[in-house]
């Protein structure tokens, strides 16, 4: 007998009885479309912390002013200026690990065009900040070595300040005021939406370092090469704790601090906490992942015993089968090409069902998933063996039985 | 004439409990091609089982069983399989069709284990099916027939491969009498075109119908004779003049 005649066999079986195919399939799509939709949604929830991650730029490391102990007290971060621009230039000299150091001056105000105006923070930077945070510019240039300098008159904004300022006109060779300092836009920033407290990050304005401290803070003369924080990034592969204990003894030698003498200085690795928050994302995604495999194997426990239902209720069907001359293996195989086709339809739609769930969620709920194709696989994969393992192994039982003990089955 | 079947010490045993029950002893007989038997006796006189040896069903504990030219003894269980395809019918007593399945595709059943193309199937399972009368029910389902049309449509399945041998286990016990009538001639008009007929029945009028009546009692064979057989379709012809009358 050739396949085609044992497709046809199988095929019919099924159809003659429609309600018991659709019983077992059912177990097969519940089971695939779970895990489905439970691994993307656990997927969805990591790409989105990755996604932060990638948009606060990778493997960041943040050097922020000491604090000042005065009369026992002591002030909170920043309180004392004790950063220099000149830190940054010497950490990206001398630590190798570092790829770029930002010294950033950060301060606030109105920025103004014509009759339109918004408040906004403002940095002022050198152009290596573009490289630490992985931001492009969307549209113009960046800051030129001469503007550096000279204290150009130039900024970068972001998207959100662009907007406001500017609604759909292009800010390009415009003016901004900040603090009463015309300064011309000459680019923006390209799109980075908010940062995992929920800031906007495009709600910014760059400009050189030199043409903030001078031109829009205007610090005192002691203190002028102080700034606010510096921003490094870690080269790619290179130890991130290392690279922080490198610094650090940088900074110590450069401040002149003895032995047993506290930091002048904090160092923060913001990598670090977006890292911790991932990884508690991945284990919400296993978890989920786990609850889905759990109703895949209920599920699968589902097909077994309607699959060994089936065989058994058939086996007088089998005994006449084998009567009007079917072979142990024509059984055999008819009961493989059932079990095959219900797992193989049961998995299609549990497919189609558990990706279009994944997609609604996405669109009604609003939460971010992220289909598998691994997860796909697998879980259509495993249902398929499960379906076709309890198909195939009643029916092996009834293929060795005698003629007459199936016909006579009760 | 060769003997169609030839059976010489065919026994069985069957497990009941600890103890080996002989269901039959020793049977030893000789049925020609074109014979019409009936075989007889009370349950549990091991007539069933002698039917289910020759039907290849089941497998002897001893003797030996030739059937046309083929020691059936020595065949393995595809062997087997094949022979119950090709040269053995089945009727049996509840029917055995298929719910849920048309008479036809009923009938083809054995055309999908045997050689015929798949493209013959139909047309020999319809030739088959009108044979019986059934021409008008192709598309019904056992559901749909009454107890004889569903033994028509089982008789038609046990004609479709063209066997020698057609193998009738109590056919028309589920049936009442008029419509057993029926059965009987159409299993006398295939006798008349040469295919063996055993026939299990424990109704003596039932048995009249045959050529020769074997009778069995307690595991062996207590009575063989030939029987000059009445005739179901001129009974039937009668009681319709009669009914008419």
């Amino acid at each position: 007998m050739n396949f085609a005649a044992t497709l046809r066999i199988a095929l019919l079986a099924l159809r003659i009885n429609k309600m018991r195919s659709a019983l077992t399939m059912l177990g097969i799509i519940i089971g695939v479309a779970a895990v489905i939709v439970m691994v993307a949604v656990g997927n969805g929830a990591q790409a989105r912390v990755e996604a932060q991650i990638r948009s606060l730029g990778s493997n960041i490391i943040m050097v922020l002013s000491g604090s000042m102990t005065s009369g026992g007290a002591r002030g909170g971060s920043g309180s004392q200026q004790t950063i220099y621009e000149e830190d940054a230039a010497a950490l990206m000299r001398e630590v190798d690990a570092i790829q770029a150091a930002a010294p950033t001056l950060r301060g606030s105000g109105q920025a103004i065009v014509g009759n339109a105006n918004w408040s906004t923070s403002f940095i002022g930077t050198t152009p290596e900040y573009l490289d630490v945070r992985d931001w492009t510019i969307a549209e113009g240039r960046g800051f030129e070595p001469a503007e550096m300098n000279s204290s150009g008159k130039v900024a970068l904004i972001g998207q959100t300040v662009a907007e406001n300022l500017f609604g759909d006109a292009s800010p390009i060779d415009q003016v901004i005021r900040v603090r009463k300092v015309p300064l011309t836009v000459i680019g923006v920033l390209a799109r980075k939406g908010q940062n995992m407290m929920g800031q906007d990050q495009d709600d910014t304005l760059l400009m050189p370092i030199n043409t903030a401290r001078t031109r829009v803070i205007g610090v005192t003369q002691a203190k002028s090469r102080s700034v606010s924080s510096i921003m490094v990034k870690v080269k790619e592969g290179a130890d991130m704790k290392e690279a922080e204990e490198r610094m650090k003894e940088l900074l110590r030698q450069r401040h002149r601090l003895q032995p047993g003498q506290d930091d002048d200085f904090y160092v923060r690795n913001l990598s670090e906490i977006l890292q911790a928050q991932e990884a508690s994302s991945r284990v919400m995604a296993l978890l989920l992942a786990a609850v889905a495999s759990v109703s895949l194997i209920v599920g699968g426990i589902g097909i077994m015993n309607i699959m060994l239902v089936s065989v058994t209720e058939r086996t007088r069907e089998i005994g006449l089968r084998m009567a009007v001359g079917a072979r142990g293996r024509d059984i055999l195989t008819q009961f493989l090409v059932e079990a095959i086709t219900l797992s193989v339809i049961g998995g299609l739609i549990g497919i189609v069902l558990g990706v279009g769930a994944s997609l609604l969620i996405a669109q009604l709920a609003g939460w971010p998933t992220a289909l598998s194709a691994t997860a796909i696989l697998l879980a259509a994969g495993f249902a398929a063996l499960i379906g076709v393992f309890f198909g195939y192994y009643p029916a092996l039982k009834a293929s060795r039985l005698l003629p007459i003990d199936a016909l006579r089955y009760e | 004439m060769a003997a169609l079947i030839e059976v010489d010490g065919l026994g069985k045993d069957y497990l009941m409990g600890a103890t080996l029950v002989p269901a039959l002893r020793s049977v030893s007989l000789a049925i020609d091609a074109g014979e019409f038997v009936a075989v007889m006796g009370p349950s549990g006189s091991g007539k069933s089982t002698f039917m289910n040896l020759l039907g290849c069903l089941d497998q002897p504990s001893r003797g030996r069983y030739r059937l046309g030219a083929q020691a059936i003894s020595q065949l393995s269980r595809d062997e087997l399989a094949q022979v119950r395809n090709s040269q053995i019918g089945f009727v049996f007593q509840h029917f055995n069709l298929l719910a849920r399945t048309s008479a036809l595709d009923n009938v083809a059943l054995p055309l999908l284990y045997s050689q015929v193309p798949a493209a013959e199937r139909p047309a020999r399972a319809r030739q088959r099916l009108s044979q019986v009368g059934l021409a008008e029910r192709m598309d019904h389902h056992p559901s749909q027939l009454s107890g004889g049309q569903q033994q028509r449509v089982a008789i038609a399945r046990a004609l479709v491969c063209n066997p020698q041998l057609v193998l009738a286990d109590e056919p028309t016990g589920a049936l009442d009498s008029h419509t057993s009538i029926e059965i009987m001639a159409l299993l006398q008009a295939l006798n008349r075109e040469g295919i063996t007929i055993v026939l299990v029945t424990h109704e003596h009028d039932i048995a009249l119908f045959a050529s020769r009546i074997i009778r069995f009692r307690d595991g062996a064979v207590v009575e063989d004779t030939p029987n000059t057989p009445n005739d179901a379709a001129a009974l039937l012809a009668s009681t319709a003049a009669q009914t008419a009358a």
